[in-house]
């Protein structure tokens, strides 16, 4: 909670640098504003303090030019910052004010409600996350949409890559050693040595390209948002399953061949159990303690690997979100995928403590 | 000038043996390891008089079978290169590409003949060349450090300049030869030409040089930092464990790619904000080092002085030409003797913040652990200081687990670089880095393969041969 609130406030303070502020004042407004002009809109939106009455006055009046009056503008700390914060979380009265044409406006009055309707309070402890500058929207409704399509993304993701890395890292710590192992354990340091840019890239041109000429997948997962087929959706799913299977793998296969040197699986060979049953009956359940806190753990990873594989295959989801926010400073949005993001590590984190209770009966929350 | 093929001359021995050996190779493989299935638990035996058996029958056939035809492939592709870089470009465009990393293959060479030789008394590094794997992945990253030296020192191996363009040359594929070439200049496009007529060749080499050059120093740096920090509050424990623990957890919990988009974006460079960040993560070297020799030579105030002076003026000087630069936020140091060319510091101090809290966390853990083994016991006792007992008892038995973590990072930082460089943050869209141009690359890929595939290669082999090194460092200092 503590760090969900300190990780926001980071966020917050890093999108409201001044020179930020300014690329969105110039992106919203005009490319061709004079400072004088950014910090009139900043101060109008409530993303700064008003100016100084008699500066101003004095510049409308030609008393300063342009660079005396921009030289005067505060572009450092600003106390609205700490206000706006509180703002956004909703333990503070939304800001007020009218525009050129004297229009209310207000944090809480969005685009084509009425302002007398509005609340006062309007931040996430309302439910209201903001209003998404570059998708003109509420966060809320563009994000739950990208949210989905990542949600489904991930899902397949670990349809694919868990049991895959299970069956792996077990086959290869069934005999350490043997021929298999070898292989599979070059096959697993591969894969976690290569970075989804790079097998991504790897893919898209062996399987994709006209200059190969396989052509058994599309290069984008554009259309798999409507319609996932096996065609369009298969690339990207498995270049963020390889990238976290190969760690997995390891850790299945360590704490396999580590089981498999146990007394217990001895006792039960000397017994005349069969191999296979030795494997299924007696050594998996204990083997999969460690790789199921590991699988948990994967999670915040594999949201970079997200990130990468939906910006290479232009599937829109949050980490495609991501990119477009930050790239054009849209702050509200991003203090909501930061909040999602530190929402879901400390999930995974929860569920990994909990579920090694579950699996390891000898420790108990007792 | 004709176009270069492939393999040129070579195409007519070496091919028809490698397109035979492969598929048999791949063959002999799936069987012996279908065998294995099967395979009675017997392995190698041992005679009442000393002598062995080796694994008979079918399944010691099909090992010996593998082998042979794993070394057979292995004498082919060697063959590929040798007579390569002796024939130059009458061998296509391997032999020339060979010919150009002929320095090198010669500095390979030799470091192993030299490591192999001496590798009794050469301690942990020597008992690398013990294990296969960590002799494939020391070739590896060694091919990359030795190829990085050499561009970047002597200008040798690329054929032209990382961002020289030549007319009519774009998109073009490997082995296109230069239309209207001087005298003196090479003749070809080895791997073709980019999506701006530059060498992608010369690119990859000179992109080996960033990545060489920031990415282990930028690892050290972030070590230093997670054992500065790490080390006391593992060792002390109680409130300043946690208040460093729950930082390090914060910037742990922030998505990588959104830290590198607030970070390295060129708004907040204008304000300085990296730089300042630069003054803090930089000065923990100096510090390290100043408490690691003033811990050890307190009681002897003459070596001591000596001693930290030697260390730390040159240090210190470093470290205010390198946080000082002309133009920016941070300009009162008059011996600004060098300047840290753009984005590099930003990326530089970028990664050493995200990389820092994961060292740290790992120092912790090992402090919290070895502090209450007996010899800690022992130091306590005889009345040594903390930070004695911390950087020369506790450190000096932590270095297994930190050297193999050291490996495994530098590749994971490699991987970061990538990422900047993937999504166009830091450097300058035309340094020739790996990440930036797969980045370049990946936009026209479903046409043009060879602009994006030989960076790709390239992150990857540095990578595997990083973690292949980690691997065998890991099993060789178990072992003792």
């Amino acid at each position: 909670m503590l760090t969900a609130l300190c990780l926001t406030f980071l966020v917050f303070v890093m999108t409201n640098l001044y020179p930020n502020l300014e690329k969105l004042a110039k992106s919203e407004g005009n490319f061709r504003m004079t400072d004088i002009e950014v910090a009139t809109w900043l101060s109008n939106n409530g993303y700064r303090s008003p100016l100084d009455d008699q500066m101003l006055a004095d510049f409308r009046a030609g008393d300063i030019t342009l660079d005396e009056a921009s030289a005067q503008v505060n572009t450092g700390f600003d106390p609205r910052l700490l206000r706006n914060y509180a703002e956004w979380i909703g333990i503070m009265p939304g800001w007020t004010g009218e525009d050129r044409d004297g229009n209310p406006t207000g944090r809480c009055i969005l685009p084509g409600k009425d302002a007398a309707e509005a609340p006062t309070f309007c931040g996430i402890l309302q439910g209201h996350w903001g209003f998404s500058t570059v998708s003109k929207a509420p966060v809320s409704e563009a994000l739950g949409t990208r949210m989905g399509n990542t949600g489904f993304l991930m899902l397949c993701v670990m349809l694919l890559m868990v049991p895959s890395a299970l069956i792996v890292g077990v086959l290869a710590g069934m005999r350490e050693g043997s021929p298999l192992d070898r292989s599979l354990s070059t096959f697993s340091i591969t894969t976690t040595a290569t970075p989804e840019y790079v097998s991504g890239v790897l893919f898209i041109a062996i399987f994709t390209s006209s200059a190969v000429g396989l052509k058994w997948f599309k290069g984008t997962a554009t259309s798999a948002m409507e319609n996932a087929t096996f065609e369009n959706f298969f690339l990207p799913v498995l270049t963020i399953a390889l990238y976290g299977m190969g760690y997995i793998a390891r850790m299945t296969r360590a704490s396999m061949a580590e089981v498999m040197t146990a007394q217990y699986i001895r006792t039960a060979r000397l017994k005349g159990v069969s191999f296979p049953n030795i494997v299924m009956k007696h050594a998996l359940r204990n083997a999969l303690i460690a790789p199921f806190t590991v699988i948990m753990l994967q999670f915040p990873w594999l949201l970079n690997g997200v990130v990468i594989v939906e910006t290479l295959f232009q599937y829109k989801g949050v980490g495609w979100e991501l990119v477009r926010a930050a790239g054009n400073n849209d702050i509200e949005m991003l203090l909501a995928i930061s909040v999602v993001s530190v929402v879901v590590v400390l999930v995974t984190q929860l569920i990994s403590d909990i579920g090694y209770v579950y699996l390891n009966p000898r420790i108990s929350v007792t | 000038m004709d176009p270069l093929t492939w393999t040129g001359g070579l195409a007519t021995v070496l091919n028809p043996i490698l397109f035979l050996l492969l598929p048999v190779f791949a063959v002999a493989m799936v069987v012996r390891i279908a065998l294995s299935f099967f395979e009675p638990d017997t392995g190698i035996q041992t005679n009442p008089d000393g002598t062995i058996i080796a694994t008979g029958g079918i399944w010691g056939l099909s090992a010996k079978l593998s082998n042979y035809l794993g070394l057979a492939l292995l004498a082919v592709v060697l063959a590929y290169l040798v007579v390569g870089a002796a024939l130059g470009t009458g061998a296509g465009i391997v032999g020339a590409v060979s010919r150009q990393f002929l320095p090198v293959w010669i500095a390979l060479v030799a470091t192993f003949v030299l490591s192999i030789h001496y590798k009794r008394s050469l301690g942990l590094y020597g008992k690398l060349f013990d294990s296969m794997i960590g002799m494939i992945g020391f070739g590896l990253v060694m091919f990359w450090v030795y190829t990085a030296l050499f561009y970047g020192l002597f200008d040798w191996i690329a054929t032209h300049g990382p961002l020289d363009q030549a007319s009519g040359m774009k998109n073009k594929v490997p082995g296109t030869p230069l239309r209207g070439a001087e005298e003196g200049e090479f003749q070809w496009y080895l791997l073709g030409g980019d999506n701006l007529a530059r060498d992608v060749f010369s690119r990859v080499v000179a992109g080996s040089t960033i990545v060489i050059a920031i990415a282990p120093l930028a690892t050290l740096f972030a070590f230093m930092v997670g054992i500065t920090l790490g080390l006391p509050a593992g060792y002390y424990g109680g409130r300043l464990d946690t208040i460093l623990s729950f930082l390090a957890n914060l910037i742990l919990a922030f998505p990588v790619i959104l830290l590198f988009y607030l970070l390295v974006t060129p708004e907040i460079v204008a304000t300085g904000m990296p730089q300042f960040m630069a003054v803090v993560l930089f000065i923990f070297p100096l510090i390290f080092s100043g408490v690691l020799i003033h811990s050890r030579y307190r009681t002897q105030p003459s070596k001591d002085y000596v001693y930290l002076a030697i260390v730390l003026v040159p240090m210190a000087l470093i470290y205010l030409a390198t946080i000082n630069q002309a133009g920016s936020k941070i300009t009162f140091w008059p011996l600004d003797f060098f300047d840290v060319p753009g984005g590099i510091l930003v990326v530089f101090v970028s990664v050493v913040f995200v990389n820092s809290p994961t060292v740290y966390r790992i120092v912790r853990g090992l402090t919290m652990d070895i502090k209450t083994r007996d010899y800690v016991a022992a130091a306590q006792t005889r009345g040594e200081r903390p930070w004695y007992i911390m950087l020369w008892e506790i450190l000096p038995n932590a270095r297994g687990p930190l050297i193999v973590d050291f490996c495994l990072r530098i590749g994971y930082t490699t991987i970061l670089l990538g990422t900047l460089g993937f999504f166009g943050l830091g450097l300058p869209p035309e340094s020739p880095d790996w990440g930036s141009t797969i980045n370049e690359g990946r936009k026209l890929l479903s046409i043009y393969l060879h602009p994006a595939l030989p960076p790709a290669l390239s992150l990857l082999s540095l990578v595997l041969g990083l973690n292949l090194l980690a691997d065998g460092l890991r099993e060789e200092s178990l072992r003792d």
